[in-house]
This record gives C-alpha cells, structure tokens and sequence, in this order.
C-alpha cells in the first residue's frame, strides 16, 4: 500500500510536464488530461484513505522512501514521503477540491487561448502541495514549500501582460522567500541541534535541548508560517494575488497553499509544546492577523479582495488555535478543512458572478443579482452561512471549538483571546453579511461599460455551477459529520495530541456568546447596506474606513521603508561600486607599479606586448629559480 | 605504460585549436564544425575519466608524471581527485554549448575585407581556453599550475578585447574603447594577482625545495617539512590574492562586470563558468592544502570578505540597467557562497562549494547564453528596452525563466542543492555567517524576478514585436542544459558520491572536524 504515496505525487506531476512541454497540439486535450490527472490522484488517496481507516488508529502511518537526495557526509537528505492522519486529511483536501477546482476551471477559462498552460500549472501546483505534506523530512518539505510557491507565482501572473499582474506575482515570490528564509534558518538550526531534519527524529527529540533553541526554531518556522500563510507582517502579498484567475484564488488562495503554514505549526507541535515563548508569539500573529483580515475585509469594495481579507482572517484563527498547543491543534486542522470547502466555494462564487458580470469586480456595480443567478446565490449563500458560523452549518462547529479552545488557554490570556475571537466573529459576520447584501440583494446597480456594453448577467455553465454545488455541501454538513462524536478529534488526535485545558466558561455559554455577536454583526450589516440604496460610488468614510481601503497602510509602510529605502541602497552601492572600489583598487595598482598609466596607454590596443610581457614574467621566474639552485 | 588519459583531454583542444586556425579563410562554417567536433570529441574523453574515475579510490587518480625541467626539479605531473574530474567534466561539458551559442557571433562584418579570417581565431581561441583550464584542474605540480593560470590569460584577453558584444549603444568607435578597456582590465587584474603568486612560486620553492604538490603534502603531513609561521602566512597570501582576484572576491571584483558584459555572451560564460573556477578550485587544492595553518589564520578575515561579497554582488545586480552586468554581479554573489563553503571548513560547506562551482557554471550558461539569444535579436543590453518577450516569445521566456529560477536557487534545481549545502555548512561553523547569507536568497529572488518583470512581461513593446523564438541550435543549447539542472537537482548523488572523498581528503589535510550536533554532543 505505501507504495502508492509516490503515486500521488507521479500523476499531477506527470500531468505538469506534459502540459508545459507538449506544445499546442494538446490544446484541445490539456485541460482534459489535467482534470483527469487530479481526479487519479485524488482516487489513490481516496483508496489509501480507506486502507488507512481499516487499521488501529496507532499503526495507521505509512513510509516510502524512494531514493537518497543529497548524501554528504553528516548530511543526510532523503526523497522519502510519511503518510500519516494528518498527511491524510491534507492529501484528501487538497486533490478532492483540487479536481474540483479543475473541473470549475475547464468552464471558467475555456475562452482563454493559454487554457493548456494553465492547467500545467494547476497539475504543478497539486504535485508540490502534496509534496509538502507528505515530505517525511523539512527539507523536502522545503521543496513543496517552494514549489507551491513557483506556482503561486506562475498563477498569479498568468495574464502576464497585465503589469498589476506581473508586479503582485513578484511580491507574492519575494514576501515568500522572506518567510523561505526562518525555514532555511529552521533546518540548519535543526541540523546542528539534532543532527537531522527528518520529522521523527527530531520531534522525538525535542526533549534534548534547551528550550531556548526550541524557541529559536518555532520562531523561525513561524516566520516561515507568516509567508506562506499571508500572517502579520508579512501579510501584504495576499491582496494583490487576487490579480490571479479566481480559480486559482479558490484553490491556492484560500483553500490550500495559503494554510500551509497551519500544517507546519501543527507538524512540529513537539517544538512548539516544549518552547511556551515561541507559542505565544504565534498566539499573538494569530490574533492580530485575525482582526486586521477581518478590518480590511470590512472595506473592500473588490468582491476577491473582501475575500482575501476574510481569508487571512479565518488562517488567523487557525494559526491561534495552533499555538494554543494541545488544545488547539485538531481545531486548527478542523478549521482549515471546513474553510477550505467554503471558502473555494465562495471563491467560486464570486469568479461565477464575476463571469456573468463581465469581469466587474466592484461589488458596488453589482445588487439584486439572486434573480439572475439562482444556483450561484443559493451555493455562495450557503457558503455565506457556513463561515459566519449560522448554527448547525461546517463554520458553526469548527470556529465554536477554536473560541472555546481560546478560552480554555486559561487565565488572563484565556480571556484576552477568547475576546479577540468573538470580536472577530462579530467583524466576520459584518462583512460577510456586506459582501452577500452588496452582491445579491437590492436594487441592480450595473452599468454599460466604456465601450457600452451592458452586462448581462447569467447563469454559468454546468462546469462552474457542479463544483459549486459539491463545496457547498461540504460547507454545510462536513462541520457537523466532523463533530457527531467527536469524529475528527478521534482521527487526529494520535498524531497531534489532545488536552481539553482549563475552560473559564461553559461551552454553552461560548455558543450562546458566540451567537449573540454573530446577530450583532449581521444587524449591522443590515442597517448599514439592507435598509437603504448602496451608493455606486463609495462615500469617503471615516479614518479607519481609508486606511482599510489601503490595507491598513501596509503596501505604504513597505513602500517607504523597504523599497525607498532599497532603492536608494542599490543607487549608492552601484556609485561606490564605480568611483570607490573600482578607483581604490586602481589606484592602489597604479601606485604600486605605474598601471594605470600604461592602462591607459594600452587601451590603444597594443596587447602583443602584454604577451610578451607575461612569458617575459615567466623567463623571470625560471631566471630565479635557476638562480636559487645555483646559490 | 597506460594510455595518458588526461593528457589527451587537454591535448585534444589544443589540437583543435590548431587546426581550427588553419582552416582557409573563406571555409569559415568548416572550422565551426570542427571545433564543435573536437569540443565534442574533448566531452568524450572527460565522460571516460569520469567513469574510470573510482570514487573510493586513491586521492588522485590517472596520474602521469615525467620529468620536464629538470634543473629545478619541475615535473610534468598530472592527476585528479573528485573536485578535479567533476570540474573537468564541467568544463568539457560546457564548451561544445559555447561554441554552438556562439555560432554566428564571429561571422564577418560586410564592411570587413574578406581576408579577415576572425571567424576561425575565435574558435581556435575558446579551444585553447578549454586546452588550458582541463590541464590546470588536472595539474598537480605548482610550477605547471602556474604557467597555465597564466597563460590562459592570452586567449582570454583577445576573446574580450577582439570580439565584443555587438549590442551596444553610442558608437562604434565608443563600444571599441569600451571593449578594449575591459579586456585591458581584465588582463591587468589578473596580471597582477599572477605577479603576486609568482613571487609565492618561488618562495615556496625556496622552502620546499620542490615543486611537486603531492611531494609537499606528503613532508608536511609527516613532519619533515616544516614551514615558519611567519613563512606559511605570506606563501598562503601570495597564493590566495592571486585566486581572489581570478574568483573574484570582493573588492577585487570591478574588472569582472566589464569583461562580462563588453565579452560575447558565450565568452561571458566562458569567463564566470568555467575559467573563474579555476580560482575557487585553486584555493581549496593549493590554499588549503599547501597552507593548512595560515588558512585557518586567514578564514575570518576571507569568511567576512565572502559574506560582503554575497550581499554586496545581490544588491549590486538589483541596481543594473545592464543585463550581463546584471548578470555578472549575480555571479559575485555567487562566488561568495563559494568561497564561504570552502572556508567554512565542514564536510557541507566543501561538498556544496563543490558542487556550486559545478552548478553555477550549468545555471550561469543557461541564464547568460538565453539572455545573449534575446540581446542579439534586439541589439541592446539594456533591460529598459525590453518589455512584454514572453508574449511573441513564449520559449525564450520559458528558458530565460528557467535559468533564473536556476540562479535564485529554486529547490528542484541544482543551484539549490549546493547553496543549501554551503549555508548548512557555514551555519554549522558560524552561525552568524550562515544567517548572514541568507539574507542571499531574497536578494536573488529580488534581482531574478525584476529582470524578467522588466524584460519578458506586460505590454509588448514596439521594438520587440515581431521578434522570433528561440531556434533549432538555440534549443539545442538551452534544453540539455535545463535537463542537466533538473536531474542534478533531483539527484545530485552521482556528483556527491565524487566529490565526497576529495573532501574528505582537505578536512583532513586542514585537520578539521564537524561541528557535532548538539544532541550527539550531550551524549
């Protein structure tokens, strides 16, 4: 059975290099043979799942090691893949909306005269993304990681003409490899520490050193955490990778890439236990991120960058429930999962309305589209009622249990967190509420375009409306299937752990607390864009309201900071690289043998001499030697 | 007597390169084809050292020795360890591409006389370089290192200064004075830096009384010869500045931007891939080999010159308008990582400095060698010039990327495979060196990713409309050297099981040991 694992890896890989190299004969085949791809390995996880859950819940981890990657003496670094319940619950996420978003995808960009490539990329993408979470090592996991960043990349830019493109898929690489470097600081930490940077050795061995190395290593993966994972501060890149196609935004965005720094916090939980500094330091990224997603996401008019927002925030949960440890981690996961459905099912969503919209994306030109549009409204609509946490639905359970985990940290920080997660949920519920009002309900408030063009909304093709229909079940019952007798607890807890802490509160008084924000954040949604006309054009708003809009300042801090101040850097190297060094070590040349004079007289070109000079210099040396014997 | 296998890899070119000269005037595609077949015939001969190459085996292996002068005892000896053939195999590896990437860069001007013959000395030159480069990775008597460190300087200089880059701006006269300036450079540069070692030459003939490196080895390790502190550390500077300068390390890097971009782009690749290699492979053979003790004197100082050269060279090539140049400073960065691995003294930092001087060498030619394709299509340098390549270009665009994501070190290319080898290393010795350069790896992504925003994506501009895609012969370059740089990032294990034991070999002879991990240590 583990030698299926590799297989995983093998189909959307295979699938990769024959789309990119094929050339255009397989136009009209590529998308069908990508889709097919992820569907085989969504199929063979599927049966490794099965086999999985046919054995007891101790023995359930798979190995395959395929070859030895760098073998260097004290070094060692092998290709090899740990199928565990964790590894699982990504590998069925990641293929099973993957296909999804495949299929979506063959609808929403069959006009596009790159679609071949495009789904090379996707098929990239999914190989790398299970790299990454079936790596039995961090250096390979090292490889997925930026892997899934390559394709992020290549994605985000797809319409590469477009200069906004080009620019967000640059700073989406850059900000990555900013967080790249607490990962390679992490592993060769790792190696002199442990001697190793496989997952086995390593977590066991945590007990073994010092908690301040720990801490140093949780905090480097944090920071690689804070890339990928769109975390403050290194948060700025998210927004602007909405440029992408939104199946791309679905996939990568929001439901898979984008949680990976999840999957790395909870991975090395053991460092993580063992280094309480490095935890509340995740706690505290947690927690900001959360509410500046969420403040940002109340602002945007763009209905993807309402999204990214919101996605940023719901990882923000996520990450907090990580570093709450033992109490948080199956949370964090169950989180990711249930907002991997809904959320790429929103996406989804808006990439519908967007392709009924002529590609408008001010939600302000949109209203009263439930009419136009039925199955994306209900489906969006259900997605909508999953992630405010509407009773009964996937979000209600998952997020519940992260604001009881966040209260049971205990003490004054127990209190402090279960508050910034509540007010999170009230924000969520807000501009959710906004985005559904905006979208759906009202008057219509769509315009001829500049060439006057009138959109005419529509329903899209059953390509596009099936995956939508599929998240949306997912948004509605996985959270519920998940928590009946504590199924996914049960599932996880072998590889993560479980402890219940010290809750200060009831459960039934966090759910009730929890229900009484939610109301308060749709009543006010309600009352600022149900009751009366949305203006087309967006009013000025309060101070708080413009800075949301600029993504609280963040691209204008990074601006005068980071790329004034590099510019201005670079500028003055590239002088004193020219007068300075150049001229000092000329000099110095000159002064000890007249060189620059004859440089400049040898720019005349008279470069038989120099030949003549130099095996003069080497009848110098016999001379001397000759010399020496003979004293 | 076996047959002198490393003799005839090095003779092979030079054979060449005779021959390729004498070819008439007018047959200027029969000397092309030539050359191209004897660089080829030079690949197979280096596949079979390769291959009788035993990795467990003997320390240096192949080896010929005949007496030559013998008056002061300078013999003809050659042999190589794992460094040697791996950076021999490099360098036949990569001379048939630069030939070919360098097909019509010496076709006459119509304005030229039809004596002119320009065509058939270029080859015959790169011939000679690659004559010179395999005999100096193979030699492994001080004396004949020496000559060939400096001889290889001649073709150099007329492959700089007689063809240029006809990409330029301003006018041909202007571009003439330019080119001839940076070869001039070029030569007084490592003149100078070989002045310094002759000096090192001879006195390290003084104490040794020999020029024979296994012969010194040999007396140091058991005693018999012992060198003056004092004596050691001036040897070991005469040797050292000569390799920092033909590396190059920094500050005494300026001469390499110029020589690189005035140069054609194969010439450029001939500079940073494979003749700039004989500099980081002469420190790790002769430094630290001949001068254990003043190389561990020395390493702060070199460790901190390494750092500034990798930060330094990243921001530099962030601040091009040029792309060679561009280009060129990358290379800086990336002599620096060389450097730090082979001074970081752990089995990591040489194996992945090693292994960098391979990969840099595959990554380099194929980002130089795709941008020399795009430059000679739009005739500038200048990256402001060009703007939306991928759309009328899609390949060119595809290759170019490639290299560069080959340059930034992405994992799944080889490029990663050593740099993450020499940050470990270094970490592993010092850890603040090893976070130092990491700062390395956003700078890289940072210089990449601007080149190709600025040259292959959004609008496509006027001037690059209409602009072909890459061509048979260009893809025949560019492919098997993406080939090469996937397979030996996914499994460098070929190369590793090489160079693993001439490694361990210089650990030894600089008496070094891993740092050990700290939960091994406890125990």
């Amino acid at each position: 059975m583990e030698n299926l694992i590799a297989l995983l890896v093998a189909a959307p890989l295979l699938g990769a290099a024959v789309l990119l190299c094929g050339g255009r004969r397989l136009d009209r085949a590529g998308h069908w043979l990508g889709t097919l791809l992820a569907a085989a390995s969504f199929v063979i996880g599927v049966v490794l799942f099965l086999d999985m859950l046919g054995k007891g819940a101790e023995d359930r981890t798979l190995h395959q090691k395929l070859f030895s990657w760098i073998p260097v003496e004290g070094f060692q670094a092998d290709v090899a893949f740990q199928l565990d319940q964790l590894s699982m619950t990504f590998v069925l996420l990641i293929t099973g909306v993957g296909t999804l978003i495949h299929i979506y995808s063959i609808g929403y960009m069959a006009h596009d005269e790159r679609r071949r490539r495009f789904f090379g990329y996707l098929n990239l993408f999914l190989a790398a993304m299970l790299i990454l979470v079936i790596a039995d090592n961090y250096l390979l996991l090292y490889v997925g990681w930026e892997g899934v960043g390559l394709a992020s990349y290549l994605l985000i830019g797809f319409w590469q003409h477009k200069p906004s493109a080009a620019t967000a898929a640059k700073k989406a690489f850059l900000v990555n490899r900013v967080g790249d470097m607490g990962l390679s600081i992490a592993i060769m930490l790792m190696f002199t520490t442990f001697g190793t940077f496989a997952f086995g050795p390593v977590l066991e061995a945590t007990g073994q050193t010092s908690e301040g190395k720990l801490t140093a290593i949780g905090l480097m993966l944090l920071l690689a955490a804070c890339g990928k994972s769109a975390q403050v501060p290194l948060q700025s890149w998210l927004g602007d990778a909405m440029e992408g196609p939104t199946p791309v935004s679905a996939l990568i965005h929001a439901a898979t890439m984008v949680t990976a720094g999840v999957y790395l916090i909870v991975r090395s939980g053991a460092i993580f236990n063992a280094a309480p500094d490095a935890q509340l330091v995740v706690v505290v990224v947690g927690a900001v991120t959360l509410l500046f997603g969420a403040i940002v996401g109340c602002a945007k008019d763009d209905i993807k960058k309402a999204l990214a927002g919101s996605t940023m925030s719901q990882i923000g949960y996520m990450i907090l429930a990580a570093g709450l440890g033992p109490i948080g981690y199956v949370f964090a996961i169950m989180h990711l999962v249930t907002h991997g459905f809904f959320k790429a099912g929103l996406f989804l969503g808006a990439g519908s309305v967007m392709h009924g919209m002529n590609d408008e994306v001010d939600m302000r030109k949109f209203g009263g589209l439930r009419k136009y549009m039925p199955v994306t409204f209900i489906t969006f609509g259900l997605g909508y009622l999953a992630i405010i946490g509407f009773p009964g639905l996937s979000g209600f359970f998952s997020k519940d249990k992260i604001i009881e985990a966040a209260f049971a940290k205990g003490g004054t920080e127990g209190w402090i967190l279960g508050a910034v997660t509540l007010l999170g949920a009230a924000i969520t519920a807000f501009y959710m509420t906004r985005v559904m009002l905006l979208t759906f309900f009202g008057e219509k408030r769509w315009q001829p375009d500049a060439e006057g063009h009138e959109p005419h909304p529509h329903e899209s093709p059953k390509s596009m409306t099936i995956p939508m229909i599929v998240l949306a079940f997912g948004s509605v019952f996985a959270g519920g299937f998940f928590s009946i007798g504590d199924r996914f607890l049960n599932w996880l807890e072998p590889v993560t752990g479980h402890s219940h802490g010290h809750a200060p509160v009831s459960a039934t008084t966090v759910t009730a607390a929890t229900m009484v924000v939610l109301v308060i954040g749709v009543a006010i949604a309600w009352a600022m864009y149900g009751r009366k006309p949305v203006p087309v054009v967006a009013p000025r708003g309060s101070l708080l309201t413009r800075a949301a809009r600029r993504d609280l300042l963040q691209d204008d801090f990074n601006h005068v900071v980071l790329v004034r101040g590099g510019e201005h850097l670079t500028r003055s190297l590239v002088y004193v690289d020219h007068t300075l060094v150049d001229g000092v070590v000329n000099g110095t040349a000159a002064s000890m043998g007249g060189l620059s004079g004859r440089l400049r007289k040898l720019q005349n070109g008279y470069a038989r001499s120099y030949a003549v000079s130099m095996f003069g210099g080497t009848a110098v040396l016999i001379a001397a030697t000759l010399l020496m014997r003979a004293v | 007597m076996s047959f002198p296998l490393l003799t005839a890899t090095a003779a092979l070119p030079a054979i060449g390169a005779v021959a390729t000269a004498a070819v008439p005037a007018a047959r200027r595609t029969a000397a092309k084809w030539l050359a191209l077949i004897f660089s080829l015939a030079t690949l197979v001969l280096a596949g079979i050292a390769l291959a009788r190459f035993e990795p467990g085996g003997a320390r240096y292996q192949l080896t010929e020795s005949h007496a030559w002068i013998k008056d002061f005892g300078v013999r003809y000896e050659l042999g190589v360890d794992g460094i040697g053939v791996a950076l021999m195999a490099l360098t036949a590896l990569l001379i048939p591409f630069v030939i070919l990437a360098g097909w019509h860069d010496a076709d006459p001007l119509e304005t030229k006389s039809s004596r002119w013959r320009p065509t058939q000395g270029f080859f015959a030159l790169i011939l000679m370089v690659e004559a010179m480069v395999i005999l100096s990775f193979e030699a492994t008597d001080v004396f004949l290192f020496y000559i060939l460190f400096e001889a290889m300087l001649i073709p150099m200089y007329f492959l700089i200064g007689g063809f240029g880059d006809r990409a330029h701006t301003g006018s041909d006269e202007n571009a003439a004075a330019q080119r001839s300036y940076a070869a001039v450079k070029f030569l007084l540069y490592n003149l100078v830096g070989g002045l310094v070692m002759l000096a090192a030459v001879i006195g390290l003939y003084v104490v040794a009384g020999t020029f024979s490196l296994s012969e010194i080895a040999e007396a140091r390790a058991n005693g018999s010869l012992s060198m003056a502190t004092g004596t050691e550390r001036w040897l070991f500077l005469g040797f050292f500045f000569a390799f920092a300068v033909k590396a190059p390390l920094w500050p005494l890097h300026t001469w390499l931007p110029n020589a690189m971009g005035e140069a054609t782009s194969p010439v450029a690749v001939l500079i940073t891939a494979v003749v700039d290699k004989v500099g980081t492979f002469a420190m790790l053979r002769f430094c630290l080999q001949l001068f254990p003790e003043a190389s561990k004197w020395a390493t702060p100082v070199i460790i901190v010159l390494a750092l500034i050269s990798i930060v330094y060279g990243a921001l530099l090539a962030v601040g091009q308008r040029d792309i060679k140049r561009l280009i060129a400073y990358a290379s800086i960065s990336h002599f620096g990582f060389i450097i730090l691995g082979i001074f970081a003294m752990t089995s990591q930092g040489q194996s992945g400095a090693t292994l960098y001087m391979v990969n840099h060498g595959i990554s380099t030619a194929a980002l130089m060698l795709v941008a020399g394709f795009l430059i000679t299509r739009r005739g500038s340098r200048l990256i402001a010039d060009y703007g939306g390549v991928q759309k009328v270009a899609p390949i060119l665009a595809g290759t170019f990327l490639i290299g560069g994501l080959a340059t930034l070190s992405l994992p799944g290319l080889a490029p990663f495979v050593s740099e993450f080898l020499v940050l470990v290393g270094a970490f592993s010795a010092y850890p603040a060196a090893g976070i130092i350069a990491t700062t390395g790896i956003v700078l890289a992504a940072l210089y990449v990713l601007v080149l190709y925003q600025r040259t292959m994506t959004g609008p496509v501009k006027a001037e690059v409309q209409g602009m072909a895609d890459l061509k048979v012969r260009e893809l025949v370059v560019v492919l098997p050297l993406i080939a090469l740089l996937l397979f030996l990032g996914v499994y460098p294990k070929p190369l590793t099981e090489i160079v693993n034991p001439a490694v361990q070999h210089t650990m030894s002879d600089v008496q070094k040991k891993d740092p050990q991990p700290e939960v091994e240590a406890a125990k």
